[in-house]
């Protein structure tokens, strides 16, 4: 079973292209796409922090770490075709590499932080929290850890052929192993309630509404820094390998490419990006734990994605913000009642915008047209119509 | 095709630049004042305070009694004419079950709403994660829960139980009735594994064996083995710390093994007259509870309070401990701010030492040092109307010890 059978927007004619590509980008494309940038970072650079409060930014930064996660998931999944049930293992892997180091440089040199004399009644910090005391060691490894497990579980799986739903389900008992694990060494991860409680971020106090404000602007500037390496990742040779390998793994390998590298650099790719997101998810929401990782967690992520757009650039994003903000409003709105709503709005795109929220500014440029529906693969070749989505 | 690339790389590197520009502007400051908390709006002739309890999600069926109870409490206050002369308006929000979103609702509660004060939480892992956010904002929270202790926040007021007016009353019970070997059975998360460390360190200072440790995921229905090895350890009594719906499960098999109330008792410290009813009283006639109030519990103000909550929310409604304890949570606070003259968070704190309110499980009384509640301690029997009556209660209000600093036993603990 490909992935083919299951998606519902795939034409079912993968008309393999030639290498003529790079020069159908004409001027105007990549104009378009410098102007989208400035577009995106005037509005979060300048528009949001202007008109929200030091809370609903708090927010904002929250819902754009979920949406440097959605960007890998669109590339994996999107793109790929890998149904990763399980980023919430790598973002999960960023976030608490990140907590370690910031709860060892809370507690400060020689003491331990706070829950493990709670609950392991340690003598002396394990062996392995040790290295995290390090930044030099901590920040890479918030994403260089995730891109490392991906890579080892990727270069196991795909090699063996192993995909479809039965990579969904690896994937996702993945994210649930994870969290077993964290949960049962409470003496050393903080069980249940996680890594919380996360006062400093390399000497900011991050009760400071300033130093809040200038994780967010991290945030969106890292968000940024990944659409256009997601973007560039698209465009390139690499990406049309990767929408063939997506559409038929068989005749990629028969082309005498090998589909399992393609795939495993998406999904090393994908996992990095969770993991970044996880690590800058500490510092603005000032808390990691099982909860965020798990396989509901890792769901939602997909959610996001499939409602937004999965093969396309920014749909992801917009998807992933765009989920998390209706879950706060309606929430706020109807405590009682708003999972019922989210869950409406799932079925509503689900059923009438199988192609997420993208599909729409399709829709209605096709029809302005008149054009017939292109093919599966040109549709992501760049284009002169498609502009930096 | 090299000028398309070097120009996005351009533009990667120009928003890092802008990133890294902007994150200068970050302020370095740490005398600790930099973030003085948001003063509660008290400008109009209401006083708006804060529920935060799950709605949805797992936790539900427990959180939603509680904000029932606390909104009882608010209509009673409001009927008699409020708080300072001003009608309480409650402002809710949905934790969901998740701990982040408490953290989230919480901040939203301080910060957009204003409350003077927020009731609410139910796990340990939610109130970890809110405590971070009420200690930045100094805002106040009442958590009406019994918990694991170790401890005490000054914006926390801790209604429920600590361990020394649960647990430990609980296995002074057994001891007095002759058990001298336990088996621990809980739910794998915090509350639990803590409250089971410390009923380790009591067995080895009591001379009771400790035959078993066996933890289950929550909302685990799979138990099975660990009945069995319950069964063949031949331990005289059961101390069960699982929590929600794995209940169920447990005493479904427990019952099956052929294991009762007379041949092994278990003691739950999780278990009130809500969940009896969920669980079946079939499987749970018997079997003993620690507790600080049953629905059983003698006093006026107990049959005023049975009778307010069964006319609002429906005859068949039972109230429990945690109900009670943030019903008294929203009348302590009334008197605490009554007795200060004003909203203002660091007054309030100031005037709780020494509040008394006689409250449905009788006179508890606010110890003004730990911001925990003297209460008295009762251990209960399941009847099989599904009610739980007292065997065996304190005699006087314990005063709360979250760190069980006057227990010789409890030296490594915290």
């Amino acid at each position: 079973m490909t992935t083919v059978a299951r998606d519902p927007v795939a034409a079912t004619d993968p008309a393999p292209t030639p290498p003529t590509r790079p020069a159908a980008g004409p001027s105007r494309h990549r104009y378009r796409a410098a102007v989208g940038f400035a577009f995106g970072a005037a509005l979060l650079f300048a528009v949001a922090p202007l008109l929200l409060s030091d809370f609903r930014l708090s927010l904002l930064a929250k819902y754009l770490c979920v949406a440097m996660v959605a960007v890998g998931i669109g590339l994996a999944w999107g793109r790929g075709g890998m149904l990763t049930l399980g980023q919430g293992v790598f973002f999960g892997l960023g976030g608490y590499a990140m907590a370690m180091h910031l709860k060892l440089a809370d507690a400060g040199p020689g003491t331990m932080p706070d829950f493990m004399m709670l609950y392991g009644q340690l003598d002396e910090l394990p062996l392995w929290w040790r290295p995290f005391a390090s930044p030099w060691f901590a920040l890479p490894a918030t994403v260089l850890l995730p891109m490392a497990v991906a890579f080892v579980l990727g270069s196991l799986v795909f090699r063996r052929r192993v995909r479809g739903a039965y990579f969904a389900i690896l994937s996702q008992a993945l994210a649930a192993a994870m969290v077993i694990l964290l949960i049962g060494q409470q003496g050393t991860t903080g069980g249940t309630n996680g890594l919380t409680d996360i006062q400093g971020f390399f000497g900011y106090d991050l009760d400071d509404p300033v130093n809040q404000r200038m994780v967010y602007f991290i945030i969106a500037g890292t968000l940024l820094a990944l659409l256009a390496l997601a973007r560039h990742l698209m465009q390139s040779r690499y990406g049309e390998l990767l929408v063939a390998v997506r559409d038929s793994e068989e005749r990629v390998r028969f082309l005498g490419y090998d589909p399992a590298t393609v795939k495993l650099v998406a999904y090393v790719v994908a996992a990095g990006m969770a993991g970044l997101a996880g690590a800058l998810f500490v510092p603005a929401v000032g808390i990691i734990s099982p909860a965020l990782i798990g396989i509901v967690p890792s769901i939602e992520f997909v959610i996001g994605v499939a409602i937004g757009g999965r093969a396309t650039l920014l749909g992801p994003v917009l998807g992933a913000v765009a989920v998390a903000w209706a879950r706060t409003a309606l929430s706020e709105r109807f405590p009682g009642t708003w999972t019922y709503l989210q869950g409406l709005l799932f079925v509503v795109v689900v059923a009438f915008l199988p192609g997420g929220l993208a599909s729409l500014i399709g829709l209605a440029r096709r029809r302005d047209d008149g054009e017939p529906r292109p093919s599966r693969l040109s549709r992501f070749r760049p284009r002169r119509r498609e502009g930096a989505a | 095709m090299t000028l398309i690339r070097g120009r996005r790389i351009l533009a990667g590197a120009m928003t890092l630049v802008a990133a890294a520009a902007l994150a200068a502007c970050g302020s370095k400051t740490t005398d600790g004042n930099t973030s003085a908390g948001v003063a509660a709006d008290v400008s109009g002739d209401t006083v708006k305070v804060g529920l935060l309890n799950s709605l949805s999600g797992t936790m539900a069926i427990s959180e939603v009694t509680v904000r029932d109870a606390i909104m009882l409490a608010i209509e009673e206050i409001n009927a008699a004419g409020g708080v300072l002369d001003k009608k309480i308006e409650p402002v809710g929000e949905d934790g969901a079950s998740d701990w982040p979103t408490f953290a989230e609702k919480a901040e939203k509660l301080i910060r957009e709403d204003r409350v003077a004060a927020v009731f609410g939480c139910w796990t340990s892992a939610s109130r970890k994660a809110v405590k971070p956010v009420f200690e930045k904002n100094k805002a106040l929270l009442f958590y009406p829960v019994q918990y694991e202790g170790l401890e005490q926040s000054p914006y926390i007021f801790y209604t429920g139980a600590t361990t020394n007016q649960q647990i430990v009353p609980g296995l002074d019970y057994l001891k007095a009735q002759g058990a001298t070997s336990l088996y621990l059975v809980g739910s794998d998360y915090v509350f639990p594994r803590t409250a089971n460390k410390i009923i380790k360190a009591y067995a080895e200072a009591n001379g009771m064996k400790v035959l078993g440790e066996d933890y289950a995921p929550l909302g685990s229905t799979e138990f099975g083995t660990i009945t069995n090895k319950v069964k063949s350890s031949g331990a005289d009594a059961v101390f069960n710390t699982l929590n929600g719906d794995s209940n169920v499960a447990f005493f479904k098999e427990y019952k099956s093994a052929g294991l009762t109330a007379d041949s092994m008792p278990v003691v739950s410290v999780s278990i009130a007259e809500e969940e009896v009813k969920s669980i079946g009283t079939q499987y749970l006639e018997g079997q003993l509870t620690a507790w600080n109030y049953y629905q059983t519990t003698p006093g006026a103000a107990n049959e005023k309070f049975v009778a307010a909550y069964k006319a609002k929310y429906g005859a068949d409604k039972p109230t429990s401990d945690p109900m009670e304890a943030a019903y008294v949570s929203v009348y302590l606070w009334k008197a605490m701010v009554e007795k200060a003259g004003t909203f203002d968070v660091e007054k309030v704190r100031e005037a709780s030492d020494g509040i008394t309110f006689e409250a449905p499980e009788g006179l508890v009384t606010v110890d003004g040092a730990t911001q925990h509640i003297a209460k008295t301690a009762r251990v209960g029997k399941v009847g099989a109307d599904g009610l739980i009556t007292e065997v065996w209660n304190s005699g006087e209000p314990i005063t709360p010890d979250p760190y069980l600093k006057s227990y010789p036993w409890a030296g490594g603990l915290s």
